[in-house]
């Protein structure tokens, strides 16, 4: 009479024991990007710099929060559909009768290539660094242009 | 002066913090990275705060307590959609309790290419005097 009793009930049974833990983990997933509005971790490529790229009908813009590097101490370059950023940020050692309490910052080198997702003019790209924050514009070639369509009616 | 370690440099995220006290504009706050040095003379704090400009930044210091707070625009032009995000344009906030006194007038905070650098000279020490004890 037990064993029938804790068949019957509908959470026991032979299904996967993970099933109500997925099932929580989506529920808790959902909520927090109900709180936050965004998703918890936005995706990375987890390579210095961190960059964003935005887009307008003519161009697309990328920027990357480079502190303390000066505009010449980059290399950047442009193919057709990528860009590559080459420097190193170095930290300036103090001498040692200095006593550090914090160091937080890091240097070192980095290189970065980006790929875009359209392919862009190489001869008309701009770039410019501007209180830590390097900003590359990058035409969008002509045949990546949105155009118009009219509908015949 | 050799220059720390030239190993490849890898990304962090920006660190936010939520404080006690909300900021009336909404938005993420992150706490900057920091070097903080001291020598005999002066205490030295540099701060990464890439995207403030100096008349966007506050540098407060009151009962020992000194209080960085930077605002940082959204570089994006009105029209641009986003492709591709991996950071976040927020303000910065950090605050630090200093255990010396400082000399309040020659403080020198200087904010280039995104990093800020404060030196807080140390108030001297008050030069022994001899007093003289009238006696009559």
């Amino acid at each position: 009479m037990i064993l029938r009793k804790l068949t019957d009930w509908p959470t026991w049974g032979w299904r996967n024991p993970f099933d109500e833990i997925e099932r929580m983990r989506r529920d808790m997933e959902r909520l927090a990007q109900g709180l936050t509005g965004t998703l918890l971790r936005e995706p990375s490529a987890g390579v210095f710099p961190l960059m964003n790229v935005t887009e307008d009908n003519d161009s697309y813009y990328v920027r990357a929060e480079l502190p303390g590097i000066k505009a010449n101490e980059l290399d950047i370059s442009v193919t057709g559909d990528s860009l590559t950023i080459l420097g190193e940020r170095k930290i300036h050692s103090e001498d040692e009768k200095a006593n550090y309490h914090r160091m937080e910052r890091e240097g070192g080198k980095f290189s970065r290539v980006l790929s875009l997702p359209g392919q862009i003019d190489t001869s008309k790209v701009e770039a410019s660094a501007a209180d830590g924050v390097l900003t590359v514009i990058l035409p969008k070639a002509e045949a990546a242009k949105p155009k118009q369509i009219t509908v015949k009616a | 002066m050799t220059a720390r370690e030239t190993k490849a440099l890898k990304a962090r995220d920006k660190k936010e913090i939520a404080s006690a006290a909300e900021y009336t504009k909404p938005g993420p706050i992150f706490t900057p990275a920091v070097d903080i040095f001291e020598t005999e003379k002066e205490i030295t704090v540099l701060a990464d705060m890439p995207g403030v400009k100096a008349k966007d930044l506050n540098i407060d210091l009151r009962e020992n307590v000194l209080k960085l707070y930077g605002e940082a625009e959204s570089p994006e032009g009105k029209n641009e959609v986003d492709v591709f995000r991996e950071y976040q344009s927020g303000n910065y906030s950090r605050q630090f309790n200093l255990s010396q006194v400082i000399d309040q007038s020659r403080i020198d905070a200087e904010l280039k290419d995104g990093v800020l650098k404060l030196r807080l000279p140390k108030v001297e020490a008050a030069t022994p005097r001899k007093i003289a004890v009238k006696t009559g």
